[in-house]
C-alpha cells in the first residue's frame, strides 16, 4: 500500500484527532491504480510547529486551518508552497470570507473543506486530492520513461553511424598504407565497398529526416485528395531499375478507382518503403503483388511479395526502430532499419491498421486497412 | 612478415570489419579463420581449436557474442576471448574484465572498443597469449 503524509495544521485538539481517526482506516482506490492509498496523519497546533515538520521531511497534502494562533493560515500557505511546491493544501475554513478564499485559491490552495466538517466530506476531498497527486505522479513517471526511450534511441543511432564511419575510415588507412601495392586498381573493391557504406549512411540519414518529421508532427504541406492509382504507378516506376536489376516483376491490380484524403509525401512513403522491401527481400525472378481494394469505410493495400519471408520469432520486432533481421538470406542487403517503424507511424497517423503474414521461405503480405477513401467523381 | 602459427578466429558479421581485421591480423603475423555469423563460428570452432578469439557482441542476436564466448570457453577453457564492441554503453557493461564477478558469468577475457588503434589491439592480444 502507498501511503500519503497528511499534516493537519489546527489549534483544536479535537479536528486534529477527528482527521487523525477518520483517516486511519480510509483507504483510496481507484480501478486504474495498482495499489491502495493510505494515509499517514501528523499534527501541528501552530503554523510555526506545522513549518518544522514541512522543512524537516516531504508533506503530501497540508489540511490548514486559516485561524491560528501565531502566524496565519493564509501567510503559511505561501511558505509552504515556497518550500515544497508539491504539497497539495487544503484550506479548513470556519466562517470563510470570500476575500481569503479567493486569495488562498490565488496563492495555490488546492480544496476548501468547511468546519466542521463531517467524515464524508473530509474523504471526498482527500479522494479527489489523491487522485490528482497519483495522475501528477504517473504522468511525470511517463515523461522519464520517454526520456529513456529517446536516450536508447540515440545510442543505437550512433551505433547504426559509427559502424560505417569505422569501416570507410579501415579502408581509407589501408590506402594510405598502401596495403595492396602501388596499383590503383588493387584498391577498386575498397573503393567500391566504402561507396556501399556511404550510401547506407545516406539512406539512414533520408530515413531519420523522414522519422523525426512524423515526431514533430509537422505537416509537409496541406492534405488533399490523392488519386491512389497513379501514386502507386509512380513507386512502381521509381523501384523498376532496381527490380530489373534483381529479375523482379511488379504488377498492380486495382479493382476500384478511389482517392485519399492526405498527404501525398506521407502516402509515397508507404508504397515506397514497402515496395523497396518487397523487391530488396525477394528471390531472383521473384514478383511483387500490389493490390489495391475498397471495402466500404476502407481501403486495403496489399503488398504481397514471393521472397524470402520473415520467421513468426522476427514478427514482434518487425516495427520496431533499427530492427534488422541478421540472417544468412539478409546478409549483404543494406538497410537503416528504420523503413517498417516510419510506414507504421504514418499508417497510425492516418488510423489505420497494419498486418503482416509471412511463412518463411515463400513470401510475406503487408496488408494495410486505411479509413475513409473518397471516392472518385464518376468522369 | 612472420608466421607464428597461431590461429586467431574472428568473427563479425559486418563483412568490411571482418575483412580489415584479417588484413590486419594476416600482416601481424597470425593465421585468421574468418566467420560472418554466430553460426558459422559455431561450426568452425567443432573442428577447430583456435589460439583466440575476437568476437562481435551483436551478429544474428544482441548477444551473440556473449554466447560464442560461453561456447568456446566451455569446449576450450584456456582459448582467450576478446569482445569487439562499440555497443558499450547500450549493453550497460563498462569497459574491461577486471572484476571478479563481472568474469565468472561474462566469459569473456577482455573487451575492447570497435575502432580501437592496431598497435592497441595488437598488444591487447599478445598480453592475452602470453597468459
Amino acid at each position: 500500500m502507498n501511503i500519503l503524509k497528511i499534516l493537519v495544521v489546527d489549534d483544536e485538539p479535537g479536528i486534529r484527532s477527528g482527521v487523525a481517526r477518520i483517516l486511519s482506516r480510509f483507504t483510496v482506490d481507484y480501478p486504474f491504480m495498482d495499489e491502495q492509498i493510505g494515509f499517514e496523519v501528523l499534527e501541528a497546533e501552530t503554523g510555526e510547529a506545522g513549518l518544522e515538520i514541512i522543512e524537516r521531511e516531504h508533506i503530501d497534502v497540508v489540511l490548514l486551518d486559516n485561524k491560528l494562533p501565531g502566524i496565519q493560515g493564509i501567510d503559511l500557505l505561501e511558505l509552504i508552497k515556497q518550500r515544497q511546491p508539491e504539497t497539495l493544501i487544503t484550506m479548513i475554513t470556519s466562517h470563510a470570507s470570500l476575500d481569503v478564499a479567493i486569495k488562498a485559491t490565488s496563492i495555490g490552495a488546492y480544496d476548501f473543506v468547511p468546519k466542521p466538517f463531517t467524515p464524508q466530506e473530509l474523504k471526498s476531498s482527500l479522494e479527489n486530492i489523491t487522485k490528482h497527486l497519483f495522475l501528477k505522479r504517473m504522468t511525470s513517471k511517463l515523461q522519464k520513461e520517454g526520456k529513456q526511450i529517446r536516450f536508447q534511441f540515440l545510442q543505437v543511432l550512433s551505433h547504426e553511424l559509427k559502424a560505417p564511419i569505422n569501416a570507410i575510415e579501415g579502408y581509407l588507412n589501408m590506402l594510405l598504407n598502401k596495403q595492396f601495392g602501388d596499383n590503383i586498381e588493387n584498391y577498386a573493391e575498397i573503393a567500391q565497398r566504402s561507396v556501399e557504406r556511404l550510401k547506407g549512411m545516406r539512406s539512414l540519414i533520408m530515413d531519420l529526416l523522414d522519422l523525426t518529421r512524423f515526431e514533430t508532427g509537422k505537416t509537409p504541406s496541406t492534405p488533399q485528395e490523392i488519386d491512389i492509382k497513379a501514386l502507386a504507378l509512380s513507386a512502381i516506376d521509381l523501384h523498376k531499375p532496381y527490380a530489373i536489376q534483381k529479375d523482379v516483376n511488379i504488377k498492380l491490380h486495382i479493382d476500384c478507382d478511389i482517392c485519399i484524403f492526405g498527404i501525398p509525401d506521407e502516402l509515397e512513403i508507404i508504397f515506397n518503403n514497402l515496395i523497396s522491401n518487397a523487391v530488396k527481400y525477394n528471390k531472383q525472378g521473384g514478383n511483387v503483388d500490389i493490390h489495391i481494394r475498397c471495402d466500404g469505410a476502407e481501403v486495403s493495400l496489399i503488398f504481397k511479395d514471393t521472397g524470402i519471408g520473415i520467421a513468426e520469432e522476427e514478427m514482434k520486432n518487425l516495427f520496431r526502430e533499427f530492427f534488422r533481421i541478421k540472417n544468412a538470406e539478409t546478409k549483404g542487403i543494406q538497410g537503416s532499419g528504420l523503413g517498417l517503424s516510419i510506414v507504421k507511424k504514418i499508417v497510425d497517423l492516418y488510423q489505420g491498421t497494419i498486418d503482416v503474414a509471412s511463412e518463411p521461405g515463400t513470401g510475406t503480405a503487408f496488408t494495410i486497412k486505411l479509413p475513409h477513401p473518397v471516392r472518385k467523381d464518376n468522369e | 612478415m612472420n608466421t607464428r602459427n597461431i590461429t586467431v578466429l574472428v568473427a563479425d558479421d559486418d563483412a568490411d570489419y571482418l575483412f580489415q581485421m584479417k588484413i590486419m591480423l594476416e600482416n601481424a603475423g597470425f593465421k585468421v579463420i574468418a566467420a560472418d555469423s554466430q553460426s558459422q563460428a559455431e561450426e568452425i570452432i567443432d573442428s577447430v581449436r583456435p589460439d583466440l578469439a575476437i568476437l562481435d557482441l551483436m551478429m544474428e542476436k544482441d548477444d551473440s557474442g556473449f554466447i560464442l564466448s560461453y561456447k568456446i570457453k566451455k569446449k576450450y577453457p584456456d582459448v582467450p576471448v576478446i569482445l569487439a564492441t562499440a555497443v558499450s554503453q547500450e549493453t550497460g557493461i563498462s569497459f574491461g574484465l577486471d572484476a571478479e564477478e563481472d568474469r565468472s558469468w561474462i566469459k569473456a577475457d577482455l573487451y575492447l572498443e570497435k575502432g580501437i588503434r592496431q598497435d592497441q589491439l595488437l598488444m591487447a592480444i599478445e598480453k592475452l597469449l602470453k597468459k
